[in-house]
């Protein structure tokens, strides 16, 4: 199946090469079938495409080693869940992956558009399927997933242990729909600036496509971040890596882009600027796909150099060069239709919250990249990390979290200072309030930038509240519901409005918790035997006693600890770090385990108020002569074995094996029943947990917002409006 | 049997993807790039009746605000209705 699939790669390149040049001789000749026929090369992808993905699934599911890339990723005892998800773990199944979710999404807008926007259609097809051909080239001649081996090995190399994490196995399908998806507007927006349609109508049809892009970006990133805190055995949850910025960027921009087309919508103002973001959001999605692939800046989470740099470039290029020639091309049907009533107004908002954004990606954007600036012109290659972000973020994440509370306290056009009065009192109290009281908690005011997150996120919090209260209390004055009925009917009749309030909401509690963890976090690093104890933050951590698990697969040394406070008992945490032999023989029988990739299982108390977490890092100095010592003895053992003839040899190496695992269960007992001293990481971290409830809330919003209206309803409110309407024109 | 796959496969590609140029007839004509654009417009227009209503109700609008916001909503609306009505028109015509 292995040539079915090489094939279908071959097709789908051909299917999307003809594609291309079928939509723009529809376009250009005028001929509608041929645009349906570049269509239809849409969703013939899309169907070779999933074909292909299906083969490549199936394979590892059967643990087929002939397929190079299951060999390199996967094993006979790598769970069934894992083992399904592994097909993206690798660099081929991850650029199929983004084939095959380009392809999905592309058929469905073009699906959705086949009898609107017309005129637009044709490029539109074409700059996707381009999107296609670019990455099919990749899967087909540069990364290829069904390469095979003539020579299959027994057993794989199994998944990296580090990727055993559920958070990590669905972030990459999150964060590639999140690309796949932002390509959708991007190319709508290269076909209205060609066809010069840049009204609203080609906003409209991919609006959805932006925001789910935006939602599944975001979830893509929160589970990364939930992956770096749970398994990463640093204690943290983000830590400004490049790959990590590769994605907050692209989410940045379009965040900006969903908030500024409503003004297009609304008002026709702002087209350069929202043709400039999706352009710049559709980028640097590709950036971000560029950044994990080539290697090019270091990072933990980047797959290593490789040959793929030169091409991403080049595509890289064709696009912001194509963007801006474009935009200038076409800047004079860019004006805007009408101007900013007020300041005073949402539409003001809107735009400096849109320049908040743009300053907050071009922040990120040019501290990631510097390393590689420097080095391209000095030779010396400069490392960044967290610190060279801080600056610049915070004084802009705190003016984002102000006007993602005004925003929904402000009307659209303009405002009274009566009305500005009313809407301000509360939540400004609000935040007043919480500054009070948080003024009266210790040690609170010595971190400001902390504080003002506090009362700014209350403030947030509280005119969201306000907001939906009115709603209800109003939609209760027309129809008499009961509060419950008049809430949900409140939020189903106005759910973009709505479904925003609450991702503010949720944004708000979020960067609570940021604030909270970073600012008032107790870390220890400590050395520990078992028995002894140390406090964190007022908790009494005692090592209580050793654990070791010791298989063929790895071997694992931890600890149990006990967690109390004010003489009571809190928690029982338990923390091990696992080793997985390496491949490499030379490594030695037994050295190869503590020779290969190693993982983390955190001990981790999660709560509403606090996180109690813990890491041990086992020092291997003291059985480093037992390794040693095996390895010799072992060595030998091999090498008498390998004299005999081949019938005893291997009845000798089959007992080799058995004593290779009786010591390793030696060296897990020596643990248990000798322990040495090891290294625990304590950490004591306020409100962590907000983050993940924020990151939910945001989740809940972003789906509110982005279900669509029945179509009935839209068409009973057309006509209500078009009744009343009429009735005034009468 | 690959290669057998691989040619059903490349036939029903084949198929679905000239479908159109096999088609006769003409295609379902399209509403006309202005009589779409307009009917965005519109969409777009009673979006912002409605959102100006329910400011109105929230209490974020004055009643003084709200009626001259209103009357120039639903007047723009109106243009748009009689641009669209005559658009149909002419290419009915």
């Amino acid at each position: 199946m292995a040539l079915v699939g090489r094939a279908l790669l071959i097709l789908g390149l051909g299917v999307s090469v003809y594609g291309i040049g079928a939509s723009l001789y529809g376009a250009l000749q005028g001929g509608q079938r041929w645009v349906d026929s570049g269509r239809r090369a849409v969703y013939a992808l899309a169907g070779v495409m999933t074909l292909a993905f299906v083969i490549l699934e199936a394979a590892f599911l059967r643990s087929d080693f002939s397929f190079n890339v299951v060999a390199g990723h996967s094993s006979t005892t790598t769970p069934t869940f894992y083992k399904a998800t592994a097909a993206w773990s690798s660099q081929e199944g991850s650029l199929l992956l983004w084939v095959w979710l380009l392809s999905l999404w592309s058929s469905l807008i073009l699906f959705l558009t086949r009898r609107k926007v017309r005129e637009i259609t044709p490029y539109a097809t074409a700059v996707l399927l381009g999107f296609a051909t670019f990455f099919g080239s990749l899967t087909a001649f540069f990364a290829n997933p069904f390469a095979t081996t003539a020579n299959p090995p027994s057993e794989g190399a199994g998944l990296n242990p580090l990727l055993r994490h559920a958070s990590m196995m669905f972030h990459p399908p999150m964060l590639y729909s999140g690309y796949t998806l932002l390509a959708i507007p991007f190319a709508f927006a290269i076909g209205a600036l060609i066809t010069r349609r840049l009204n609203s109508e080609w906003i409209q049809v991919t609006r959805r496509f932006a925001l789910a892009a935006w939602l599944f970006l975001g979830i893509g990133i929160l589970l990364g971040a939930r992956w770096s805190y749970t398994e990463l055995g640093w204690g943290g949850y983000w830590a400004w890596d490049p790959v990590e910025n590769a994605a907050l960027m692209p989410w940045l921009c379009c965040t900006a882009f969903i908030h500024s087309i409503m003004i297009q919508e609304k008002r026709g103002m702002l087209k350069v600027w929202n043709a400039s973001l999706i352009l710049a959001s559709g980028t640097l999605a590709v950036l971000g796909t560029f950044l994990v692939r080539s290697g090019i800046l270091d990072s933990i989470h980047a797959f290593g150099a490789s040959t793929l740099g030169v091409p991403f470039v080049i595509l890289l290029g064709v696009m912001v060069t194509g963007s801006v020639a474009l935009i200038i091309w076409r800047r004079a049907d860019l004006r805007s239709d009408s101007q900013l009533d007020s300041l005073l107004s949402r539409e003001a908002v809107f735009l400096f919250q849109n320049l908040v954004l743009v300053g907050m990606t071009f922040v990120i954007f040019w501290v990631t990249f510097f390393p590689l600036i420097s080095e391209a012109l000095t030779g010396t290659k400069v490392s960044v990390g967290p610190p060279a972000f801080r600056p610049f973020i915070v004084p802009l994440a705190l003016v984002l979290v102000l006007l993602s509370g005004v925003g929904p306290l402000i009307a659209w056009r303009r405002v009274t200072a009566a009305n500005l009065r009313r809407s301000f009192a509360f939540p400004v109290a609000a935040g007043l309030v919480a500054l009070v009281v948080l003024l009266l908690v210790g040690g609170v005011s010595k971190r400001p930038f902390a504080l003002a997150m506090f009362c700014l996120g209350t403030f947030v919090i509280a005119s969201v509240g306000q907001e939906l209260w009115r709603g209800v209390r109003a939609r209760r004055a027309m129809t008499r519901d009961p509060v419950p009925r008049a809430f949900l009917q409140l939020i189903r009749r106005n759910r973009r409005r709505y479904g925003g309030y609450i991702v503010h909401a949720g944004l708000a509690v979020l960067l609570i918790g940021v604030a909270a963890s970073s600012s008032f976090q107790h870390s220890h690093d400590v050395v520990l035997r078992p028995g002894q104890q140390a406090v964190v933050d007022g908790y009494r951590i005692t090592y209580v006693r050793p654990i070791a698990r010791a298989t063929a697969e790895k071997i694992s040394f931890g600890a149990v600890l006990d967690v109390a406070k004010g003489g009571r008992h809190v928690q029982t945490l338990t923390t091990t770090r696992g080793f997985y032999p390496a491949q490499d023989p030379t490594l030695g029988v037994v050295g190869r385990f503590f020779n290969g990739e190693e993982e983390s299982q955190v001990g981790l108390r999660a709560g509403l108020t606090k996180d109690i977490w813990t890491v041990i890092s086992p020092d291997l100095t003291p059985i480093q002569p037992l390794i040693n010592q095996g390895d010799q003895v072992f060595l030998k053992a091999m090498s008498a074995a390998a004299a005999l003839p081949p019938a005893q040899a291997r009845a000798q190496i089959t007992n080799l094996f058995a004593a290779r695992d009786a010591a390793i269960g030696a060296l897990a007992d020596r643990w248990v029943r000798h322990p040495w001293a090891a290294e625990f990481l304590l950490i004591v971290s306020p409100l962590v947990t907000w983050i993940w409830l924020g990151a939910i809330v945001i989740a809940i919003g972003g789906l509110i917002a982005l279900w669509p209206v029945p179509v009935l309803a839209r068409r009973r409110a057309t006509s209500a409006y078009a009744a009343r309407l009429a009735r005034e024109l009468a | 049997m690959d290669f057998v796959i691989v040619l059903v496969i490349l036939a029903a590609v084949v198929y679905v993807v000239s479908a159109p140029l096999r088609r006769t007839g003409e295609a379902a004509p399209s509403p006309g790039a202005e009589i779409a654009d307009l009917e965005a417009a519109r969409e777009a227009k009673y979006r912002e009746i409605r959102d100006a209503e329910l400011d109105h109700r929230t209490g974020k609008l004055s009643d003084d605000d709200f009626e001259a916001i209103d009357r120039s909503l639903r007047a723009e609306a109106i243009e748009i209705l009689q641009a669209l009505d005559g658009a149909k028109a002419e290419r009915a015509g």
